[in-house]
């Protein structure tokens, strides 16, 4: 998982700006152009720095917090099979955590840092993890259109002018593919079932629709312009993306026998797409706000989890620092 | 000895009792996803919870294939009720805080370290392979563990006092992996694998040094017993199943 296509201000940074010498601003914007990446230890515009962490640690703290959703589930996992692939699933996520974390150190910043701008609420997470995870049928939703909106937002980074930003995603992607059919296997074998597992199913893909096609973000003309596209973090545009996935989905939702909750969705000959209906951009815009039903309950988990480990934490660098001492006096 | 030294009731009760053990803790240690003191703990205990799983899924099978009609490993684990369930108590007791999992981690590992290493050359074949493979899994469980109780008990006042509590609360439990019983006779005479009882020994030589180490002081044996690998469990064990058995028993008979 998971970013999505909306990068928020986290607030203006403050301090002097930092002068750009015009030669280096000339030689960052040449390796762009060739299509180059940029690594650490280059010279790069403050502000690309600044996006940079703000939307690899937005992605990192999405996957951190998209743990809890389908964590819900691992207890009443209903086989053992399921039970470990769902285990190995939010594992993966949270490798994916890390290693965003990781890659955002790289830009100077600390992963506590950018862990309590989390927990305070000024840096934002993909807020599709703001909405529950009611039946078991929402694990395989979750894997099939969350995930897979996830995989076309992020296929594109794997290009991204940010070099270890790129890798990070190539890992992730691999990864999420694969998160994505087991997603689809899951519901599959429902639908296959009773009566009562295709319901489970159709009622987490009402659910589950219109906030997948949400992570895309606004509508290209109401996005905020940025300098995003101009640097190589982003390639393809919101719309391009959103209608890239409906068009595979909607192939994917006939096999598996299930109806998308939107009756304005049809094949369009002459644009060689489907359409679909509008989407309700006052919803979204409120779950991002932090008015959807597990805003709340999200970060508390997040907050609960942060609080209960202190000690813990405390005990490990109190420990490394006596052990560091001791072999100091031992030498 | 032979095996017909054990009756098939026995080997299956011998069996169970380590599927039902690993089972029990991996659901324990699976409701930590996501709520770890750092990630890298999230990642951590989620792999040594699969790595239970995955022994459990092969141990009830094994059992089910024992037993001969038809249960598979989710039948075994999700339709059996409290009383059928092998686990010593100390694998269901809540997990409470990182401490105290990390500590039940540690005196588990250590008796699964010596526990699998005798039985990856029991006479049953299908038991002995299950055991080579689990035997790594839980050397990397143990010195994982005893890492952190080493830190958590030498770190500072507080992860002592923490861990120490952890410690005391749970050692009385650790006293059932001993007890002595007729599947543990049998199970030896059969060379299925050892009497429990006859790993404490090694247990303690694995175990005290660590904890010694970790500055924590072990607490004498009590009059205490706790009886869950006979089947009489602890208050806990009828939510832990309620809560992993309730897909399964709310809708009979579906495939998932």
């Amino acid at each position: 998982m998971y970013t999505q296509s909306l990068s928020i201000p986290d607030g203006e940074a403050k301090g002097p700006r930092k002068v750009e010498n015009p030669d280096y601003l000339a030689e960052f914007n040449a390796k762009i152009d060739a299509g180059g990446f940029i690594e650490p230890k280059d010279w790069m515009p403050e502000a690309y720095r600044k996006t940079l962490i703000r939307q690899i640690s937005q992605h990192a703290h999405s996957e951190i917090v998209g743990m809890l959703p389908e964590g819900n589930w691992i207890t009443r996992a209903p086989s053992l099979k399921r039970k470990a692939i769902l285990l190995a699933k939010v594992q993966d996520e949270g490798g994916h955590g890390l290693y965003l974390y990781a890659a955002a150190e790289t830009l100077g910043v600390s992963r506590d840092e950018l862990y309590e701008a989390l927990l305070s609420g000024k840096a934002k997470y993909s807020s599709i993890f703001n909405y529950p995870t009611l039946n078991w049928a929402d694990i395989g939703v979750i894997g099939w259109l969350v995930d897979g909106a996830a995989i076309m937002n992020q296929i594109p980074l794997c290009k991204c002018s940010y070099g270890p930003y790129a890798r990070a995603m190539i890992r992730v992607c691999k990864e999420e593919s694969f998160h994505q059919r087991q997603g689809y296997d899951l519901l599959l074998q429902m639908m296959k079932g009773t009566e009562e597992q295709r319901e489970m199913v159709q009622d987490a893909v009402n659910r589950w629709w219109w906030p997948s096609i949400m992570m895309f973000g606004p509508h290209d003309k109401d996005s905020v312009h940025t300098d995003s596209a101009r640097w190589g973090i982003k390639r393809i545009s919101n719309d391009d993306l959103r209608q890239k996935f409906v068009d595979a989905t909607v192939k994917q939702a006939e096999v598996l026998g299930v109806s998308l909750p939107d009756p304005a969705l049809k094949w369009n000959e002459a644009r060689g797409h489907y359409d679909f209906g509008a989407i309700d951009w006052d919803e979204f815009w409120s779950v991002v706000g932090g008015n959807g039903q597990c805003n709340v309950d999200r970060l508390a988990a997040r907050q609960k989890a942060w609080d209960d480990g202190a000690w813990v934490r405390e005990a490990a660098i109190a420990h490394a620092e006596k052990h560091s001492v001791r072999q100091q006096q031992a030498a | 000895m032979s095996e017909h030294d054990i009756t098939r009731a026995e080997h299956i009760e011998y069996v169970l009792r380590l599927a039902d053990n690993v089972l029990i803790l991996g659901q324990r240690i699976s409701e930590w996803c996501g709520h770890a003191p750092v990630i890298e703990e999230d990642l951590a205990l989620s792999n040594m919870a699969l790595d239970l799983i995955g022994q459990s899924r092969l141990l009830l099978t094994h059992a089910g294939e024992l037993e001969g009609k038809g249960r598979d490993e989710d039948q075994l684990a999700f339709l059996r009720v409290e009383r059928d369930f092998r686990n010593v108590t100390l694998m269901e007791v809540p997990n409470e805080d990182f401490g105290r999992t990390t500590v039940r981690n540690f005196l588990f590992s250590a008796f699964q370290v010596l526990l699998w290493d005798k039985l990856s050359a029991s006479t049953d074949r299908a038991l002995a392979a299950i055991a080579a493979k689990s035997l790594k899994e839980a050397r990397y469980h143990l010195n994982h563990s005893a890492e952190w109780v080493i830190r958590l008990g030498d770190g500072t006042a507080l992860s002592q006092q923490k861990t120490q509590a952890a410690l005391d609360y749970l050692w009385p439990y650790s006293a059932e992996l001993f007890a002595d019983s007729p599947v543990d006779a049998a199970a030896a005479a059969a060379g299925i694998g050892p009497a429990w009882s006859a790993l404490e020994a090694e247990w303690e030589a694995l175990v005290l040094p660590v904890l010694a180490e970790a500055t924590l002081v072990v607490p004498a044996r009590t009059p205490f017993k706790s009886f869950g690998k006979f089947g009489r469990h602890s208050e806990h064990m009828g939510h832990l199943l309620a809560t992993m058995q309730y897909m399964q028993r709310t809708y009979p008979g579906a495939q998932w």
